[in-house]
């Protein structure tokens, strides 16, 4: 419509639309089925090949899932750990240097904006990566604190290694000092190269962060490394399988974060989110405590927990009733665990029930096969651990396999 | 020898709210005319050609507030009208650069970012607290006001429903909800962003249409008017009706002449007739007389009452607060005909962010000098405006390879001022043209050179929207949007039910609850109440949110 005869050639300012991580090209070439979702504005794989194969790699091999897109900040400073036990719900000082945490946040109102992991690089040294986008919310909270922020989401590269062979890759990539990390366990193996056995699959697994102009050549290399080790790139679908396997919630699915909230009473607390042991009341003041606090004498409005499902049919969606006829909630995440061979999910019930009310609960399951919807109504029972567990996730050193 | 015709109903004026109160008096079988006193139908939402080849939306350019409930009720996709949704728009600086509003999410991020890093998240917090204003007050936009002094059960029921539905919103909400009806736009977004230009795109919104600058306190409401409308229930967008706003009246009439309603166009109203307190019909400019029992104004409070009806029928205080009634005008409108799509230099080839909303204001303070000028009776020597290229994605308006260009244009004053004097007869063709020349004048930062490219241009003053169109001053909303005429208060406090003090004559356009915009609200309330008092309350659809 516009003229060209002009013969401008101006770029956009910003690029439109999704754009490549470091890894794009790796992960183009080997893709066959040209599934791609967008993630915090980046092209990222839903599937690369094959959902199957990529979810049993996870359990049996390893996968590589490129993690770039998520959002990181490094927060440094003399003040750095006082602000993050400021902003934090759990006991930031208990995080030491050289590991990692697992970690909410609040509002004043003690409503959940994001979770997150927290890797601690020396005393005054932090990173926080999260799937939200929260650069305004921690130069808020760093008001008064002698702190660096630091966006560093569009700068570091990050691959997710994971699956029971993943230390084997390390080791045949040169890079066996990671032997010596225990779960939660963060260090700079090689310069510029940090590693950390955290991951999002409950299985063995290392994540490794690094500038993004050092992250092909360490894809080669790791890629070079697996060839007797089953190495599948993977897409978001595989892992979030594995996730819901490992109990494991998710922003946007399994809670929403009060800042993106419309509506009033869609946020919700750590407490209601089954986080009562990242939730340190005994610390000094941090945003959300004094709402907490009422909340945990007043009770608790849901209960988001792991639940076990009859019948073989996915549960997502569904909705949960108490004796069949009272509506008490709905499935978040619901998937059959190939792995465990049980028909899993998380669930969001209104308390009492999936609290102190666990029995005779039952899910009402829509099935669509070839043109015909059928409904099936299914037991319910809470679950308290995770769906899987395995001894090798947490063996320290890692076994090959 | 005049027409003497006797109706059930006679409604003053064509715009969308008469016309929309037409129809639904007409599908609940009542016997309605509709007199317009121009040659054409329409009102303000009107789609006239003026240069061959090329159509205008003449005064309201673009549609979002239109309520989807009229459109399903009245069926108007069936006579003729399509939204579409338009993506995009942008600021351009004196420098050679911009801001682009992206309809792609993460692009917009970007240009955020690319402003100010910080503004980013603004962005995301800024918009849900404008989205969460704005799902409180959609359902209020088609409910009648309720009248806080009666003890009516059913004004204490809506009064109820008021209570609920704020306290649904939460304290901070709430909290939030009055500083919204009486903050300052400026003042609102200072607290939220960092970006001068970023502020300058968005505070436009709060000042379009309303004699007030972006400092002052009730500019926050304005903007939030101009966001609460959809197009397809997407809240804030904003469309073009598919041939110009005039399509959307021409389906209304459409609708209204199906369901066996007349439309007589050529003569204004006189005077509205009343015996004993009651209106009982029409005579028009031309001698023509119409009776009725029920006659609606589609024209503003003041014109209505002022204008068009004896004094003596109506209680002083009444008259005292229409005259009060702030009908300021202060925009002006330019449509202009061109001959090849405009070069923006600073924009990439083919932007698609060129298909929105562009303006040349480039700070909060430059907005402000622009009321500045306004206030001492002179169109703004920086003006803001509000322009759009329909023609990009509306292929109707102009021959293929052509373009329309629409620019509204604020501030400018009703009565202006020349030599120590203001009126508003001082608004010649020379003035005119020295506004326009002002207005591309400053288009130049955006688009140089392209006064080559104007085959035809239509300039409007206020004065020129009180003449041809009949608003009183020319202001677009038939009477401020502050929240002094708001809600009850809207137009006159115990009036504000679409009823005035004489029996079977009401108000059904945008000087009634809930305002100005292509809207079509009062228009459908107005009926809502018209009909109730007819005895066919029933006929009107309950809505539900």
């Amino acid at each position: 419509m516009t003229d060209t005869s002009a013969a401008r050639t101006l770029e956009e300012a910003v690029p439109l639309g999704l754009i490549p991580t470091v890894f794009q090209p790796r992960l183009e070439a080997l893709s066959s089925a040209k599934s791609w979702m967008g993630w915090a504005g980046y092209q990222s794989a839903v599937v690369i090949e094959n959902m199957e194969f990529e979810y049993f790699a996870i359990r049996n091999q390893s996968t590589l899932f490129d993690v770039s897109p998520m959002h990181k900040y490094r927060i440094q400073g003399p003040d750095a750990e006082a602000m993050l036990n400021r902003m934090m719900t759990r006991d930031v000082r208990k995080i030491r240097p050289g590991r990692v945490g697992y970690t909410l946040w609040c509002d004043e109102e003690g409503m959940v904006i994001d979770d997150g992991t927290l890797f601690r690089f020396g005393p005054d040294d932090f990173r926080l990566c999260c799937q939200e986008r929260m650069l305004g919310w921690v130069l808020d909270a760093a008001w008064g604190f002698d702190v660096q922020v630091t966006d560093e989401s569009d700068t570091i590269s990050g691959l997710s290694l994971q699956g029971p062979t993943s230390f084997s890759i390390l080791k045949d990539a040169g890079l066996d000092a990671a032997a010596a990390l225990k779960p939660f366990d963060l260090a700079e193996i090689e310069p510029g190269l940090w590693i950390s056995r955290t991951g999002f699959t409950g299985d063995l697994g290392y994540e490794l962060w690094m500038k993004n102009a050092d992250g092909l050549a360490l894809w080669d290399r790791l890629w070079d490394a697996a060839r007797d080790w089953g190495l599948k790139a993977i897409g978001f679908e595989a892992l979030n399988l594995a996730r819901i396997e490992a109990g494991f919630i998710a922003a946007q699915v399994d809670f929403q974060p009060i800042h993106s909230t419309l509506r009033l009473g869609r946020g919700r607390t750590p407490l209601e989110l089954g986080f009562e042991r990242l939730v340190d009341f005994e610390k000094d003041h941090f945003n959300g405590r004094r709402a907490l606090l009422q909340q945990r004498q007043k009770g608790l409005r849901t209960h988001l927990v792991k639940i076990e499902l009859g019948g073989f049919k996915p549960s997502n969606g569904a909705l949960l009733y108490h004796r069949k006829t009272k509506e008490v909630g709905h499935v978040t995440s619901g998937a059959w665990s190939p792995t465990t061979k049980r028909n899993i999910a998380l669930a969001e019930l209104k308390a009492p029930y999936g609290g102190q009310v666990q029995d005779d609960l039952w899910a009402e399951i829509y099935v669509h096969e070839e043109g015909q919807w059928d409904r099936r109504l299914v037991p319910v029972t809470v679950q308290t651990s995770p769906f899987f567990s395995h001894p090798r996730a947490r063996a320290t050193p890692p076994r090959p396999f | 020898m005049g027409q003497h015709d006797t109706f059930d109903a006679i409604i003053a004026g064509s715009g969308h709210n008469g016309l929309t109160t037409a129809c639904y008096l007409a599908r609940a079988g009542l016997r309605v005319l509709v007199v317009e006193k121009n040659d054409w139908i329409g009102g303000a939402a009107v789609s006239r050609s003026l240069h061959d080849g090329w159509t205008y939306s003449n005064c309201s350019y673009v549609c979002s507030l239109l309520r989807r409930e009229i459109i399903r009720d009245l069926e108007l996709p069936r006579f003729g009208l399509q939204v579409i949704p338009y993506e995009g728009g942008a600021t351009f600086t004196r420098e050679g650069d911009y801001f682009a509003y992206y309809s792609d999410h993460d692009a917009l991020n970007r240009e955020l970012a690319r402003q100010n890093p910080r503004d980013v998240d603004a962005y995301e917090r800024f918009s849900q607290a404008v989205m969460r204003q704005c799902r409180f007050i959609r359902p209020f936009l088609l409910r009648t006001a309720p009248d806080p002094t009666s003890l009516k059960p059913r004004d204490l029921s809506e009064l109820l429903y008021l209570v609920k539905k704020a306290n649904d919103l939460g304290a901070r909400e709430l909290g939030e909800t009055q500083r919204f009806w009486t903050m300052s736009i400026a003042d609102f977004l200072d607290e939220h962003f960092e970006s001068d230009l970023v502020k300058a795109h968005i505070a436009g919104g709060g000042i379009i249409g309303t004699g007030l600058g972006v400092y002052s306190p009730g500019t926050a409401y304005v903007l939030l008017h101009h966001y609460m409308g959809d197009v397809d229930g997407t809240i804030g967008a904003w469309g073009f009706a598919r041939g110009g706003m005039g399509s959307i009246t021409q389906a209304l009439a459409a609708s209204f002449e199906s369901s066996g309603g007349t439309i007589v166009t050529g003569s204004g109203i006189d005077q509205f007739l009343t015996k004993g307190g009651k209106v009982t019909g029409v005579a028009l400019e031309n001698g023509d007389v119409y009776h009725a029992s029920v006659v609606a104004s589609n024209m503003d409070v003041r014109r209505t009452f002022i204008n068009h009806t004896a004094e003596s029928d109506l209680p002083s205080e009444f008259v005292t607060a229409v005259k009060r009634f702030k009908t300021r005008g202060s925009s002006g409108k330019i449509n202009v005909s061109l001959d090849r799509f405009p070069t923006f230099p600073a924009a990439p080839d083919g932007a698609r962010f060129l298909s929105g909303d562009m303006h040349c204001s480039t700070s909060l303070q430059e907005l402000e000098k622009a009321y500045d000028d306004w206030k001492v009776g002179r169109w703004s020597q920086e003006p803001y405006f509000d322009m759009l290229i329909p023609t990009q994605i509306d292929p109707t308006m102009a021959p293929p390879g052509k373009h329309m260009m629409t620019v509204f244009v604020q501030y400018a004053p009703y009565d202006l001022e020349v030599d120590g004097v203001r009126s508003p007869d001082n608004w010649n063709e020379t003035q005119r043209q020295a506004f326009a020349t002002c207005v591309f004048d400053k288009m130049e930062q955006a688009c140089p050179g392209i006064r080559d490219h104007i085959l035809h241009a239509e300039v409007r003053s206020p004065y020129e929207l009180e003449q041809e169109v009949g608003l009183t001053e020319g202001n677009i909303f038939q009477g401020e949007l502050t929240f002094d005429q708001l809600l009850f208060n809207r137009p006159v406090p115990g009036y504000a039910q679409y009823r005035t003090p004489i029996d079977g004559m009401y108000l059904v356009g945008s000087s009634t609850h809930p305002g100005g915009g292509v809207m079509g609200a009062p228009g459908a309330n107005a009926a809502r109440e018209i009909l109730r008092d007819v005895g066919k309350g029933q006929a009107m659809p309950v809505y539900t949110d």
